[in-house]
């Protein structure tokens, strides 16, 4: 078994407390694996941001906006640090698909530990590519994320195709208009699953659609918060 | 890409010789089906089935942990992609690779194509004249074997020359992207009336088009028999002594008739054997350019190593060596054997060093590591003598050259300095005419077999260079 990450061989050290779980899975090496960096310690319960207010300035802004916050809460495992960086790019950009697999158990523990309330009625949607995007990638980050999630998926939004988001300076992606769209509507809460929430607007646009579609509640789960 | 038509003329240049994925090729879907059609461009094989394993046909892959599978959105199944070459864009199952069958590029041949102005030394030209021979006679392969500071750049003018006034096309290799663009202008200068150019990892043009390529060795992965001379520069380095797929690469990307020169400073046992048993031809050029021998590196005992290094600390057998240096105007250039204590022994090295008065200030000293991004700025500033004290990993062990700098390496006896490295970082030291001697020390807590063979190799060749 090789690392996913720097191919190097993987060895697993059995001791009593990893007896019965050597069967499960490692994708990364411990060298690799701890260079991967939690979200820890004081955060904005809205949108996981590290912070010592209970609600960070941003949220307070999305809260004070004529209809309120359409997003109920994200949450992220992940800092955006030089590692995470690579991986991401690597795997969104370049494609290599398989380096996916390192968040599944994260992903997995996340949605138990978080969002335990939502599992028995709530969808999982995840956030959708453009046709174009969709056709130069072959899969969508956000749909392989969500499908670590034991939770029922829908695939319900669509998305315009334009510019990339990461072009765009923060106050263009605030301001943007909603890339996306849906024609059936949905009775049910909403976890939506993403890679990155950088400014949380990519986030509430699909909840203002889905809320206006009959979702009365949406959340957000994402593996970084940028 | 670009959008403006592009001509049949220009697509021969841009498309022959290659080994495209489809997304390399900058042609609109209709004349892309027009030219397949017409069996202009042809499919080849991307992943295929080879015995009980499979083959990426463009890296060579065949390791079953470097394929992952992909369902993929544009065929709706779930199928193979190489991981070994996906940083050159991803080679999936479905999807074949094109290369050209249209009417091929004939290379200019150009009369005195050398606008270089300098002088070589005689045993400079007498590499130089081997290699022009090995051209001519097209000879399959040819090892130059030539000190740290040789001048092999220049060495091969003469040969680039000779290629060029016979019309053939020429590909020089070389590890790592620095290079490149350090020789790009050299190469430019050198032959101002051929076409030249240079690809690596973001580099400004891709489109491979010149008779002279500069390339660092994974752009290899693009080509097919293009090249009557491939130049493979630092063949001992990684990553082409290291990673099956450059050979592979680079094979695929020679003619059927071409030659083949390989350059290294630290040959490798299995081209030292190839050698001995008369299978591969050699030129050894054992002076440097300034007629100067290498610096001999000195051992320095550290009892304290170990514990030192666990708090980042360099060896007080460093700071006693600091002062008493021979030459106090040289710059530093300090090798440690991992990014972690780079990064660590720097910040505490550099305030013990303004303590000492040795540096004005902390932003006389910086450290330098493969994934740097400003790697390249920094070597630069050391380059100005902006920073006086360079730390650095293995990285800056080859390629780069400073006139005037005293080397240390700390924990010498680690792995990761083996003897080829030992060597190409003492060969850092005396490359200035104007300052050939410079300092090599080794610190060091029990001797590698590592550190004794270079220290034996390096004195060795400077027995063959005529020193005693
Ligand atoms: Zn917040
Ligand atoms: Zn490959
Ligand atoms: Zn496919």
């Amino acid at each position: 078994m090789e690392c996913l990450w720097c191919m190097e061989e993987i060895i697993v050290e059995i001791s009593w407390i990893n007896l019965f779980q050597v069967e499960r899975q490692v994708a990364l090496c411990s060298r690799c694996n701890e260079q991967l960096e939690k979200i820890t310690g004081a955060r904005c319960k809205h949108c996981s941001r590290q912070s010592t207010q209970d609600i960070c300035p941003d949220c307070k802004w999305w809260k004070s906006q004529e209809k309120g916050d359409p997003l109920e809460k994200n949450f992220s495992i992940f800092h955006y640090n030089d590692f995470m960086q690579a991986i991401i790019a690597k795997w969104k950009y370049r494609g290599d698909y398989v380096l996916g697999e390192i968040f599944e158990q994260e992903l997995f523990q996340a949605c138990n530990e978080q969002f335990k309330f939502l599992m028995k009625e709530a969808v999982v949607v995840p956030i959708p590519l453009s046709k174009e995007r969709s056709k130069e990638r072959c899969f969508n980050q956000a749909a392989m994320l969500a499908g670590f999630i034991p939770m029922e998926k829908r695939n319900i939004l669509s998305r315009i195709h334009g510019e990339k988001q990461s072009k765009k300076t923060r106050r263009e992606r605030i301001s943007a208009t909603n890339p996306f769209f849906m024609s059936e509507s949905l009775n049910k809460p909403v976890l939506l699953v993403d890679d990155i929430y950088t400014t949380g607007t990519t986030l509430r646009h699909a909840a203002s659609l889905l809320k206006a579609n009959g979702s009365h509640k949406v959340y957000a789960l994402t593996l970084v918060r940028g | 890409m670009e959008e403006r038509a592009i001509s049949s003329e220009h697509l021969k240049f841009l498309l022959s010789g290659k080994l495209l994925l489809r997304q390399e090729i900058p042609l609109d879907e209709i004349l892309f089906q027009k030219l397949l059609q017409q069996q202009i461009i042809r499919k080849a094989g991307s992943i295929v089935q080879k015995g009980f394993s499979n083959q990426c046909l463009r890296c060579g892959n065949k390791k079953t942990s470097l394929f992952a599978t992909i369902p993929c959105g544009t065929c709706s199944k779930t199928h193979l992609y190489c991981r070994n070459c996906i940083a050159m864009g991803r080679v999936m199952e479905c999807e074949p690779l094109y290369e050209w069958h249209g009417e091929s590029v004939s290379w200019p041949n150009h009369l005195e194509p050398c606008t270089w102005q300098g002088q070589l030394t005689l045993v400079q030209e007498q590499a130089a004249n081997r290699i022009i021979k090995a051209i001519r006679k097209e000879e399959k392969e040819l090892l130059v074997w030539a000190v740290c500071g040789a001048g092999k750049t220049e060495m091969l003018f003469p040969g680039i020359t000779a290629a060029l006034e016979s019309g053939l096309r020429i590909c020089i290799a070389t590890p790592r992207a620095d290079v490149v663009r350090e020789l790009l202008p050299r190469l430019k200068k050198a032959f101002e009336n051929v076409t030249v150019e240079a690809l690596y990892g973001g580099s400004p043009t891709k489109a491979g088009t010149a008779q002279l390529i500069l390339a660092t060795t994974h752009q290899l992965l693009r080509f097919k028999q293009a090249f009557d001379v491939i130049i493979i520069d630092e063949v001992d380095a990684f990553p082409y002594h290291n990673d099956a797929s450059l050979p592979f690469a680079a094979n695929r990307a020679k003619k059927k008739r071409c030659t083949t020169i390989y350059l290294t400073a630290t040959p490798r046992r299995e081209h030292r054997k190839r050698i001995q048993q008369k299978k591969l031809e050699q030129v050894f050029v054992p002076i440097r350019f300034h007629g100067q021998p290498l610096p001999v590196p000195q051992k320095k005992i550290c009892f304290s190593l170990k514990k030192d290094l666990k708090k980042f600390l360099p060896p007080k057998e460093f700071f006693t060596w600091i002062p008493n240096r021979k030459n106090p105007a040289r710059q530093l250039l300090i090798f440690v054997p991992t990014i972690a204590l780079a990064e660590n022994m720097h910040s505490i090295m550099r305030r013990y060093l303004v303590g000492m008065n040795f540096l004005k200030n902390e932003k006389e000293m910086a450290f330098v590591h493969a994934e740097d991004p400003n790697r390249e700025e920094k070597v630069l500033l050391f380059r100005e003598k902006k920073i006086q004290v360079l730390l650095t990993t293995t990285i800056l062990e080859r390629g780069v050259t400073f006139p005037s700098v005293d080397v240390a390496i700390i924990d010498s006896g680690h792995k990761v300095f083996d003897e080829a490295a030992l060597v190409q970082i003492a060969g850092r030291a005396g490359r200035s005419p104007n300052d050939p001697k410079g300092e090599v020390l080794f610190f060091h807590d029990g001797k590698s077999d590592a550190m004794e063979e270079a220290i034996l190799s390096i004195k060795q060749m400077n027995r063959r260079g005529g020193f005693k």
